[in-house]
């Protein structure tokens, strides 16, 4: 081997990230751009979820709560979507509650869109809390009185004008709680609510944090896990609705082989470097 | 004197009674936890006020003194003041600023939603290489990390499926069992270190909070 | 129609909710058939003559928890439960009153109770135990807390300011109070090596806490006249925003050495990232266990956990200090010996089981029940 071709093995191992950026950027882009599909296989921590929601009866509470941020839209919103599908598909009542601010009218625009496909009706199927600050306060409070954090919902209209709030006061009404989490709060459902009030939990997390929350997936702490755009298309395959989610899976299949890729690429150069420094 | 005994015993009877209510439901006792989370979000709101004065004037020295990037200041204060207004105007013509029509949202759909996803989106470009830089097999150890993180980025897509049909199946064996026994060790460790650390506060020992 | 069973097999209890603050009744039903689809309970007090709706019972648990603010403690509330099968509706009235109460004790964290007193007396017992021999106590070497000074004096040298970064988490959390102690530390060395550094908070409490904690750095360095204010900044309470405004001061100001403290989230790597290709020597630490593996790839060092917990006993060295880091270490060996107990009988019993001999089993699920 002569010297050219080491250089040429050892500058693998020392690739400009900007060449890693683009190669990232196509991969995700061209799959999106060209509408490519792969199928989907649905895991058991998304399937538990999906049953925990189905085996619901009719006019069953189901609140979630939209943790999460225009950020964290792409990988959350799908799964809203696809939960919201599965509630109204199935006669269940949503209340929609907010931690992040800034997620409020990214959770209103996702739930008054899925209702108007199913033709429900604020107040009577659905309804919005809006946003309160101070988390675990407001969680707290919620296990003894909703009313006594949430005056009225969103737009100010008091929650017992309001048909479906009537017989709903706290956690004891609601039968499943679902955090879309891009932050801190659905450790706190876990910890102040599902400890405190045996409250049933479904978390939906960022691919990111998923690592993170299966120990309380194992403990029995939450009823299900979806996890990150794959776990939105799982979810919108069982209520057999593809969306967002579907059209992310090439993209994600794509980028992960590709960083594959540069991973072997990485310990090519590494060896060639340590074979050359071994020789020297 | 007074300055460090003052803060230092309101921690310690605060930190009693929060410690000791949490096992008496009976009211008064049962809320106080809640109503102290309570006062703690009041004093957040206003402490808000503290941030943005805080970071008026630093931009305000920057503009002033002409600091490197200077202009970059004058984009704050456009969008600071951009989004103030807006976000009052919308409030009394539509009595929510999150309202579809209001020119807040007009900005919030616009701007900010396009802004916060492309710095999410920035993750998946910096993974790519982190994970190209840190994943080299240097030792056995190294070599362990390296393929079971190949394993679970590809079970976690439907490619892994295509690949191996069980792949999915040993990488949900990965997160539920292999990662599983650190991850509580560790989360073990931080809840006791919490604990520990709680209880030097409430005693007064951990004082290096206090100027 | 509604058809009275009186005979039914289904049974509906009401009794007051253990463990409560009052003002709460719970409704159990037993023997109900899996053909239920629905199941409404109604409530009525002395004085009223017809049932009203009070709400839905789980039919995965067919427990339902009247918590209406009408519920008065010491009241007898009678409860009729609708069980909706396909065809039928069979209606179930409670055998007795259900009467509230509030509880001055909480039996459920009986086992939080037995922790909190072990742990603390370890605690106290052995800051006792320092305090009498100082010299016995030993801590393990920490190599990033080690590494502040070189941190510091690297940036000294090559005349770049140091920024410290704190998480996403508010005073509250005790990894900030972690970061803080940190910061201390950091700041001292910054007033003593006449270096510039920068603060950016995202909470604006933590903000008012680092501008007092760097103040008192400064004039424990004995440079009280250095400590400008205006250099512990507030950026913004938004996640990608706080994220954006970091990495932009870090691509300008370019410093030569980074603390990443405090409690991250997705914005981990980001942040580390952008460190790193400015060439910074980085030191990270946070309780966030997810975001670990991204800032050991990332990082120069890392504090793990509860060694960030850990680090004003570090830093002091006081006995005092370390002396409770001994008794939450003797804390976790108690802990590690329940799970290991729990562990053995587990295995046992479900080995014991299916052998037919399901005593040792029933014991591990009543320890079970009791935590």
């Amino acid at each position: 081997m002569n010297g050219e071709n080491i250089s040429f093995w050892e500058k693998l191992g020392k690739i400009d990230r900007r060449w890693i950026f683009l190669i990232i950027g196509l991969v995700v882009f061209i799959p999106i751009a060209f509408g490519l599909r792969m199928t989907v296989h649905v895991s058991p921590a998304v399937k538990s979820a999906y049953d925990t929601i189905n085996r619901l009866p009719e006019g069953s509470v189901v609140m979630i709560s939209i943790d999460y941020d225009a950020a964290s839209m792409p990988e959350l919103q799908p799964m809203l979507k696809a939960i919201l599908r599965h509630c109204f598909d199935k006669n269940l009542k949503v209340i929609l509650i907010n931690f992040w601010p800034l997620g409020l009218p990214i959770g209103n625009q996702g739930l008054e869109e899925v209702a108007k496909e199913y033709g429900k009706v604020y107040g009577v199927d659905y309804m919005n809390l809006g946003y309160r600050p101070g988390d675990i306060a407001v969680m707290l409070r919620m296990g003894t009185e909703i009313r006594s954090v949430f005056y009225g919902d969103i737009k100010g209209t008091p929650l017992d004008s309001l048909p479906m709030m009537k017989n709903i006061h706290n956690y004891d009404d609601i039968a499943v709680v679902v955090g879309l989490e891009a932050g801190s709060m659905g450790d706190y459902w876990v910890q102040y609510v599902n400890a405190r009030f045996k409250q049933d939990l479904i978390l939906g997390v960022t691919a990111v944090m998923a690592a993170g929350v299966y120990p309380y997936l194992q403990a029995g702490q939450i009823k299900g896990l979806i996890g990150g755009l794959k776990g939105a298309a799982e979810y919108e395959k069982l209520v057999n609705h593809p969306a967002f989610g579907h059209i992310g899976m090439a993209s994600q299949s794509w980028a992960h082989v590709a960083i594959i890729l540069f991973i072997i690429l990485g310990n090519i150069g590494y060896f060639m470097e340590r074979r050359r420094k071994r020789g020297l | 004197m007074l300055k460090k005994q003052i803060p230092l015993a309101i921690t310690f009877i605060t930190g009693v009674i929060i410690v000791i209510t949490f096992f008496i439901p009976h009211p008064p006792f049962g809320r106080l936890q809640q109503d102290a989370l309570t006062w703690y979000s009041v004093i957040f709101g206003f402490t808000m006020l503290l941030g943005v004065d805080s970071l008026v004037r630093f931009h305000y020295r920057k503009l002033r003194r002409r600091e490197k990037g200077w202009w970059f200041s004058i984009i704050f204060y456009g969008g600071f003041l951009l989004s103030f207004i807006t976000g009052v105007v919308s409030e009394v013509r539509f009595g929510d600023a999150f309202n579809i029509n209001s020119s807040f949202m007009y900005f919030y759909n616009t701007i900010l939603i396009p802004l916060q996803s492309t710095m999410f989106a920035l993750l998946a470009f910096f993974i790519a290489s982190a994970s190209y830089r840190a994943f080299r097999a240097r030792n056995i150890d190294a070599t362990f990390l390296l393929v079971t993180a190949v394993i679970v980025m590809l079970g976690r897509v439907p490619v892994g499926y295509m690949l191996w049909h069980k792949l999915p199946n040993l990488t949900s064996w990965i997160l539920n069992v292999l990662q599983l026994g650190p991850m509580r060790g560790i989360m073990i460790g931080i809840a006791l270190g919490t604990v520990a650390m709680s209880l030097r506060l409430i005693l007064g020992i951990e004082r290096t909070y206090l100027s | 129609m509604i058809l009275f069973i009186l005979f039914s097999t289904i049974t509906v209890k009401a009794f007051d909710t253990p463990n409560d603050g009052g003002g709460s009744i719970t409704i159990k039903a037993y023997n109900v058939p899996e053909t239920v689809k629905k199941a409404l309970v109604y409530r009525k007090t002395e004085g009223d003559t017809t049932y009203t709706l009070a709400g839905v019972m789980s039919i995965l648990s067919y427990r339902y928890v009247d918590a209406d603010s009408t519920i008065k403690n010491g009241k007898p509330y009678y409860y009729r439960v609708d069980f909706y099968f396909p065809d039928t509706v069979i209606s179930v009235v409670s055998d007795s009153p259900g009467i509230a109460y509030a509880q001055w004790y909480d039996k459920s964290k009986t086992s939080s109770l037995i922790f909190l007193i072990v742990f603390s007396t370890l605690v106290l017992v052995f800051i006792q135990l320092a305090k009498k021999d100082p010299e016995g106590l030993y801590i393990r070497k920490i190599p990033a807390l080690d590494a502040i000074d070189e941190a510091v004096g690297r940036s000294t040298e090559l005349g770049k300011p140091t920024f410290f970064v704190h998480g996403l988490l508010g005073i509250t959390d005790a990894g900030t109070l972690a970061a803080l102690t940190i910061l201390r530390r950091v700041a001292k060395k910054v007033a003593e090596y006449d270096t510039p550094i920068l603060v950016t908070n995202f909470d604006p409490i933590v903000m008012t806490a680092s501008q007092e904690t760097v103040k008192q750095a400064y004039t424990e360095a004995g440079r009280p006249d250095a400590y400008n204010e205006k250099n512990i900044i507030y950026l913004t309470y938004e996640q990608f925003g706080y994220t954006a405004g970091v990495d932009g001061l870090m691509v300008r100001e370019k410093p030569g050495a980074i603390f990443l403290q405090g409690y991250f989230f997705a914005e981990s790597l980001i942040l580390a990232e952008t460190g790193h290709s400015v060439g910074a020597i980085q030191i990270a630490g946070t309780t966030a266990k997810e975001q670990l593996p991204f800032f050991v790839a990332a990082c120069d060092y890392v504090l793990i956990g509860e060694e960030m917990l850990a680090a004003s006993s570090y830093i002091g060295r006081e006995p005092v200090m370390l002396g409770s880091v001994k008794g939450a270490d003797w804390g976790k060996a108690f802990l590690m010996g329940i799970i290991g107990i729990g562990v053995v009988l587990g295995t046992v019993g479900a080995i014991l089981q299916s052998a037919g001999n399901g005593a040792l089993m029933n014991v591990f699920e009543k320890i079970l029940a009791f935590f």
